[in-house]
């Protein structure tokens, strides 16, 4: 018998039973939407349509409608891609690393995290897609056989790496959040009154019965797939910084890229996850569940990874005057002094130094504040990888080829369609999709139920 | 239930030291490059050692940083590997005073006639670091970063007798706990980086790479964190630690299972990308050791890698005692064989063995290490009290 210490905070709040958890959740799916609903889908629509038609213009006129020149030849696009990418991160954190250290709190928000990352991969796979120039030749990319001629992948090329990277990071994540999902679509089956509801619900919870065995299964598999999917958390960025790290561009080339990527990226996740959770919680109705606590957590790994993050810029900066090679100084006297100097103390100040605020109690268990800090974080890590790719690049080794990056209105049209498209999904989840794992909410009740927990 | 230390365990670890005090003594003896072999021998297992000593202190912050309740049985352990850090850091000190006062010259960079232009050994890369690598400020942060983290250990120490005699509500002083581990872990969060710059890689003083403070830290981590398992698995053998149940030795093995993937990725980190990108002042680390010293590299590799993964992966082997010690000791002595690797090539160039003198040494620190942690188990209970996480310890199960 396990017996959780008093002094845990708890993490559901108010006089909840079992089946007013089924009805909390169930009730976006159940209920009608509201106007801000309509509303905000209605603008995210029209953005991911805008950048929906930059697309199409980008394949139709090719690459050169970005505002990429010879010097600068990737910025923006891979920009965005990171960051895509590094938001995805905080999904398989939490499902399968949180799952591992047994983090109860973990159950509030690891659907929308898990299903955010799925988004969030989907935007940043787009990118490598759209600036091939020849979208119908993506399938190139996995290594084909010789048949289609003497092309084949180059497995020396950490971007084929990633190609394998993401793409099992993608499956593996919609795996497990699929399989989480399976028992809840079975619950929402069995409420369902509609005949249309009934039948796509029970198409989607694949037969689930709930009897003793299936939840067995449906334990070990988390298990499982949590061990399969925490190593993954950390190659898919290990492995987007080695895109970097392994050419010898002043800058990018130095070992601790990856771990920092890592850190880098699960720190913008939670920053993602905060701003979408602290919305859906006011909208949804599910203040009892993703409570102040569940913030002031999420604010703590953001601290945390901040920090990490904080650590290793001083390691590069300091290490780049240590080595003596006079490149990487330069590359980071220009960081910071150079032409794009605003955007990289943009990215200081809203990775480390705003952050550091969440070292005190009381503004980390604000939710103005959390909400105003995540998004300063999403904002430093955008600022971060564009630092990193744009300011390397434009100071080339001849002056004569120095330039700057000025992204034309494709470029950021794309960008706001990705933002645009992603809000589409995710509200389109929040309505069809239980958005909190309700019955693994129900297996902590008892021990971290704010009525129970008084009872004792 | 009061550990007792003496009898048998005391004379082997009095054993121990007089065996690896003797090979010192004998060390000097050695013919070439005698003193020099003899302090890099030193430095090793001072280090090694030193580093078990600091994961005692840095986990037992953990915990409390991250609210962990499993481990609050364990606690006493954890404090009692970090009642080394004194001792530790005199052996540090005495490493580093030899090189200041140049009986050894492990750290290359304490010439000073390398940063005399008008001299023939002076050295243009290294001047330029100077502004770092000088004798007095480096002598600052080594004084520093040592005093802090004793500081905060006795610290952590005092607070925690305190609190099996506490009479009042024990949360705030838990709460206290917890500011004080996260301000601890932040200073160590910076000062292990650094800490490592200054100790570990200036002796290759040319090199530099941004990862060397985290991969030194989780090889540290991991080596403590073996330490810590098999002092468990020691004293509930001997009927003294009931309350640790088969989910606790569990969660130590998952520990030690993933700080070894976590060592292994930083080690990948390091190597791939120099290796790699293949660039003469970066790579020349690695060629120093793969030419010179190229079984030892790979076996390294292989001990604290292939070992710990395909031993440790099932669940059965984690909660089988005799299964932790078999790994444990084994990557212990990796580890080991780790900062031998990273130590020993520069310190030493082609010249460096594991031979009569470093196994010595590393036996001698063994059983100072054992000596003085041991007698810090015996001087407490072995189980806390009014701790608010204890009773969520005893009762932990895990499937």
């Amino acid at each position: 018998m396990q017996r959780e210490a008093a002094i845990r905070e708890p993490l559901i709040l108010g006089n909840k039973t079992y089946h007013q958890i089924t009805e909390d959740v169930c009730a976006p799916v159940e209920g009608k939407a509201n106007k801000y609903w309509y509303i905000v889908f209605s603008i995210s629509v029209m953005v991911a349509l805008w950048g929906l038609g930059c697309i199409l213009y980008t394949i139709g006129r090719g690459i050169g409608t970005w505002g990429l020149n010879t010097t600068v030849a990737w910025a923006w696009d891979i920009t965005n891609f990171v960051w895509w990418v590094g938001i995805g991160h905080a999904g398989t954190l939490i499902s399968a690393v949180l799952l591992l250290f047994r983090q109860k709190w973990r159950m509030a928000i690891n659907r929308s995290a898990e299903a955010m990352t799925i988004f969030a991969v989907m935007m940043a796979a787009l990118f490598p897609g759209i600036h091939m120039g020849r979208i119908w030749m993506a399938y190139w990319v996995f290594p084909l056989p010789n048949t289609f001629g003497s092309l084949w992948v180059n497995f020396n090329s950490p971007l084929l790496w990633d190609v394998f990277a993401i793409s099992t990071y993608f499956s593996v994540s919609l795996v497990f959040w699929y399989i989480g999902l399976i028992p809840d679509f079975a619950t929402i089956r069995d409420r369902a009154v509609k005949p249309v509801s009934k039948m796509a619900y029970s198409v989607l919870s694949f037969g689930w019965t709930g009897n003793a065995k299936a939840w067995i299964r449906f334990e070990e598999v988390s298990l499982v797939l949590a061990g399969l999917a925490t190593p993954l958390v950390f190659s898919v960025h290990s492995i987007v910084s080695m895109d970097f790290a392994t050419s010898v561009i002043p800058g990018w080339h130095t070992t601790i890229f990856p771990p920092y990527f890592v850190a880098g990226a699960i720190f913008s996740g939670f920053a993602m996850v905060q701003t979408l959770l602290l919305m859906a919680r006011k909208v949804l109705h599910l203040e009892s569940y993703i409570t102040i606590k569940h913030a002031e957590y999420m604010n703590i790994v953001i601290v945390i990874t901040g920090s990490m993050v904080g650590v290793a810029y001083l390691s590069e900066l300091f290490i780049s005057w240590y080595s003596g090679v006079e490149y990487e100084a330069y590359a980071f006297l220009n960081r910071a002094t150079g032409p794009y100097w605003w955007a990289y103390w943009s990215m200081m100040t809203c990775n480390v130094i705003t952050p550091q605020l969440f070292w005190f109690k009381k503004l980390r268990t604000s939710l103005i504040v959390s909400f105003v800090l995540s998004i300063f974080v999403n904002i430093g890590m955008w600022f971060e990888r564009f630092v990193i790719i744009v300011t390397s690049l434009h100071r080339d080794y001849i002056p004569s080829s120095w330039s700057m990056f000025h992204p034309t209105f494709v470029d950021i049209g794309i960008f706001l369609g990705t933002i645009g498209i992603f809000f589409t999904l995710f509200l389109l989840f929040s309505r069809f999709f239980p958005v909190l794992a309700l019955n693994e909410l129900k297996s902590i009740l008892k021990s971290s139920g704010d009525n129970y927990k008084k009872q004792h | 239930m009061e550990y007792v230390f003496d009898g048998r365990a005391k004379r082997l670890t009095l054993i121990l030291m007089a065996v690896g005090l003797l090979s010192i003594v004998l060390g000097f003896f050695g013919g070439d490059h005698a003193s020099q072999r003899v302090w890099t021998s030193i430095l090793i297992s001072g280090f090694f050692f030193f580093g078990v000593g600091l994961t005692g202190t840095f986990f037992l912050a953990i915990q409390y940083a991250a609210e962990s309740g499993w481990p609050t049985v364990l606690k006493r352990i954890f404090e009692g590997v970090a009642a080394y850090l004194p001792i530790g850091s005199l052996a540090l000190i005495l490493v580093f005073l030899a090189g200041t006062f140049h009986f050894h010259h492990i750290y290359h960079w304490m010439d000073a006639e390398l940063y005399d232009p008008a001299s023939p050994h002076y050295d243009e890369l290294i001047a330029h670091k100077q502004a770092y690598l000088n004798l007095p400020f480096w002598w600052i942060r080594t004084i520093a970063y040592l005093a802090v983290y004793i500081w905060f250990t006795m610290l952590f120490r005092k607070r925690s007798l305190m609190e099996d005699e506490l009479t009042v509500d024990p949360k705030p002083f838990f709460i206290k706990n917890q500011t004080l581990a996260a301000v601890f872990l932040v200073f160590f969060g910076y000062t292990s980086v650094t800490a490592s710059w200054d100790w570990i890689m200036s002796i290759d003083t040319h090199w530099f790479s941004t990862i060397f403070g985290w991969y030194i830290f989780s090889g540290m981590w991991i080596s403590g964190m073996v330490m810590m398992t098999l002092l468990v698995v020691y004293l509930k053998g001997k009927g003294l630690m009931e309350f640790v149940n088969d989910s606790h030795m569990h969660d130590m093995g998952k520990w030690v299972f993933a700080i070894s993937f976590l060592w292994t990725y930083l080690f990948f980190c390091q190597f791939m990308l120099y290796w790699y990108s293949d660039i003469p002042e970066e790579v020349m680390y690695f060629q120093a050791r793969i030419n010179d010293y190229t079984w030892l590299f790979w076996g390294t590799l292989l001990i604290n890698f292939i070992f710990p993964m395909l031993l440790l992966m099932s669940k059965d082997a984690k909660r089988n005692p005799g299964f932790l010690v078999f790994v444990g000791v084994i990557i212990f002595f990796g580890h080991w064989m780790d900062v031998f690797m990273i130590i020993s090539p520069g310190a030493m160039k082609d010249h460096g063995v594991i031979g009569l003198v470093e196994i010595g040494t590393f036996l001698g620190f063994l059983g100072l290490f054992l000596y003085i942690v041991l007698g810090a188990l015996a001087k407490r209970p072995l189980l806390v009290k009014n701790h608010p996480m204890l009773e969520e310890s005893l009762h932990h199960h895990i499937n």
